[in-house]
């Protein structure tokens, strides 16, 4: 079985900063990460692998120090990596970035027949959680999202079943192969490689695709093939603090001015609670 | 694992990396741990470098992109009191022409993970993001090789260099050097203060990359045996303060209160103004001297660097001699490889090397350094008070008489127990202590 996982360096974001003039992010000195929602999917596809004697491929899209991202899954005991990397594929929205990947993964399936597609569930710089579903629809593979459990697989029958998280529960589905799944954090825990596997994956030789190599087309790729526009980026406004109602002073008024001040907000809490008030009284 | 190397190197700075670009040029197979997420994460000086030293390892290192900050083109020195202080500084045209890089200011993850790198390049392994936690002996009780935190972690090699630093929990665990006590030990804290590079120029009146280094002694370490230091980066300021750890115990004074304190002082709250604290790290400085280094190498190791307790107090060096120390033990490490002795005996080039060179020359000279500072504690007190006091008293223009403002110094320095023939002895003995 073979499985590949689509990854994507991002700045590590707890520290992302942005140019209150220009509006844009500041990148220097804020540390590349590979994405932590990937880093579980190509764990997840490396167990998968073990466990049906498979291999996974690993793929990224990015520039030259991508390769960096894509060492750290090798560790994690990907077989190869691939790096997609060209001027032409600068500037991609999600719609551009899927069509790429999914060319390079119809170029991995033609030498090599790619049962599974694992990809995070979002990537935490643009928060989309739309490249792999896009992969999907491109090529025609099932999707399962947000996955927080491979429950069974059948390479006989070519079935999956997986658990995924809904809003307020999760739901167990089953489908056919080829799919991609995308991952939630809880599919699995990243393993701290041994050092045999990290010494490898330092080691390893990196292909690196450029648009032709993957047959891409040049008006789908890259800024051209990206309609997606960011008209602007912005820091939050700072919240204010709460309100403080002293206790110490006067601990009635205190109660008194919360208690206004919290219905004052929630006024039909306050019916609502009237109401059964009023109930209970019958 | 399998796999066996020539070389095991503990540690990714200055004295690690300098050491596996040597031996990796050379050919010989070698490996390096760090336990930082790359090399530089978790590495910390003041930091100013040397280009002869690392000239001595890569004579390329400008063209090969090394990661300057600024080139130093002043020194200055300051003793302060509370609230005023002395300066004295030096500035060359020969270090902007001539001798540009004799020192620089650099970044240590940018410029320690270019460093590991150029090794790299040169074929050395570098394995970061784990730890050494143990060693492997063989059957005659020798150093051979390491243990790794990771599954299947062991690695077996000729020799082993050890160049983890002051602060190790291996020495700790295996006891190759013992544990530095607490008077042989500095602990440094330093503020990385972000301010444009403009601003920088203006304040310190250079040019652009060209940078100042500051050495602050006085009254601000609070009577303890310690030294603050302000340099230039590129668009921050490294403003560090440390003092002798068996003094923090014995004052129950805390690193972070000098610092605060330090950034109020009119000489520095001027430059400091505006700028914005980007980080805050401390670090611990081998201060013992000569007569604390521990014995430097023995069947299949060798100690370099910090983790050799090599650094130079008076001149703030500690950089360039793990620089030169890693490029000791690697060429002592070829020769002991060529004759198939990995024993004390066939690294005792290492010894000889350190011994004939500036390293342990510089150390020896200043060995009673040290001990001089730490029994003269006045110099970071009752003295740095009463040079301020007697600057003040001959500034302030109110009509006394200039023979009655010398007398009323006098007067100063006798209450303060500080006698012309007290004072005479002092500097007689600090000279002593360096000559």
């Amino acid at each position: 079985m073979h499985i590949v996982a689509c990854i994507k360096q991002v700045p590590d974001t707890a520290q992302v900063k942005i140019d209150p003039e220009t509006k844009t992010l500041i990148r220097t000195g804020v540390e590349s990460i590979c994405n932590p929602y990937d880093l579980v999917a190509v764990e997840a596809a490396v167990q998968l692998a073990e466990k049906y004697s498979g291999k996974v491929t690993v793929i990224t899209m990015g520039p030259p120090q991508a390769e960096s991202a894509l060492r750290d899954c090798l560790a994690l005991g990907a077989q190869q990596a691939i790096l997609l990397s060209d001027r032409a594929f600068a500037g991609a929205d999600t719609l551009a970035t899927s069509y790429t990947l999914a060319q390079a993964i119809n170029k991995i399936n033609d030498a090599d027949p790619v049962s599974l597609v694992l990809c995070g569930k979002q990537a935490i710089d643009g928060d989309t959680a739309q490249v792999g579903p896009g992969i999907a629809t491109r090529l025609g593979y099932n999707q399962f999202t947000y996955v927080a459990e491979v429950i069974g697989l059948d390479p006989a029958s070519n079935t999956i079943t997986v658990r995924r998280e809904i809003e307020g529960g999760s739901e167990v589905i089953e489908g056919k192969l080829p799919a991609v799944l995308t991952a939630e954090l809880n599919l699995a825990a990243p393993r701290y490689a041994s050092l045999p596997e990290l010494v490898r994956s330092l080691r390893q030789e990196i292909k690196v695709w450029g648009a032709r190599d993957v047959a891409a087309l040049p008006e789908q790729v890259g800024l051209k093939g990206s309609p997606t526009m960011v008209r602007e980026i912005f820091v939050p406004p700072a919240r204010g603090g709460g309100q403080v109602f002293d206790t110490n002073e006067d601990k009635g008024n205190a109660v008194a001015g919360f208690l206004d001040t919290f219905f004052g907000k929630e006024q039909r809490l306050l019916e609502e609670l009237l109401a059964k008030d009023g109930h209970a009284q019958e | 694992m399998k796999e066996t190397f020539d070389v095991a190197i503990v540690g990714a700075g200055p004295a690690g990396i300098s050491a596996a670009c040597i031996l990796a040029e050379a050919g010989i197979k070698t490996i390096v741990f760090e336990r930082g997420e790359y090399p530089g994460a978790k590495n910390l000086s003041g930091a100013v470098l040397y280009g002869h030293n690392l000239a001595q390892v890569l004579p390329d290192y400008i063209e090969r992109g090394c990661p300057v900050e600024r080139n130093i083109v002043e020194s200055r020195i300051w003793y302060l009191s509370k609230d005023g202080g002395y300066s004295i500084g030096y500035r060359d045209r020969i270090f902007a022409g001539e001798r540009k890089f004799n020192a620089v200011t650099v970044g240590r993850a940018k410029f320690d993970r270019w460093f590991a790198e150029q090794a790299r390049k040169k074929g050395a392994l570098v394995v970061p993001a784990t730890v050494v936690v143990d060693l492997l002996r063989n059957e005659r009780g020798w150093v051979a090789g390491v243990v790794t935190g990771r599954a299947d972690g062991e690695v077996q090699a000729k020799v082993t260099l050890f160049a983890d630093g002051i602060n190790s929990p291996l020495a700790r665990k295996t006891g190759f050097r013992a544990e530095p006590k607490p008077e042989q030990v500095s602990l440094a804290v330093k503020e990385c203060i972000e301010l444009p590079a403009e601003v920088i120029d203006q304040r310190f009146n250079v040019g652009r990359e060209e940078g100042v280094t500051a050495e602050i002694l006085g009254e601000i370490t609070e009577g303890m045996d310690g030294i603050a230091v302000l340099y230039t980066n590129r668009s921050s300021l490294s403003l560090a303060i440390g003092a002798n750890l068996a003094d923090f115990r014995d004052h129950k004074k805390k690193p972070y209160e000098l610092i605060e304190q330090l950034k109020q002082h009119p000489m520095l709250a001027p430059l400091i103004a505006g700028g914005k604290s980007l980080e805050y790290i401390a670090h611990w400085l081998p201060e013992g001297g000569y007569d604390a280094i521990p014995k430097l190498y023995g069947d299949g190791y060798l100690i370099a660097g910090d983790s050799a307790l090599l650094f130079n107090a008076l001149h703030r060096e500690g950089n360039n001699l793990a620089m030169a120390s890693g490029k000791m033990a690697a060429e002592a490490i070829i020769e002991a490889l060529k004759r198939d002795d990995c024993s004390r005996r066939g690294l005792a080039g290492y010894g000889d090397r350190l011994a004939d060179s500036f390293v342990l020359k510089d150390m020896k000279k200043y060995r009673r350094f040290g001990k001089f500072r730490y029994e003269h504690k006045e110099l970071y007190g009752p003295l740095p008070h009463l040079a301020g006091e007697a600057a003040r008293e001959m500034l302030t223009v109110n009509g006394v008489s200039k023979k009655q403002k010398q007398k009323l110094i006098m007067q100063h320095l006798r209450q303060g127990k500080f006698g012309l023939l007290r004072l005479a002895r002092l500097a007689w003995q600090g000279w002593r202590s360096v000559k």
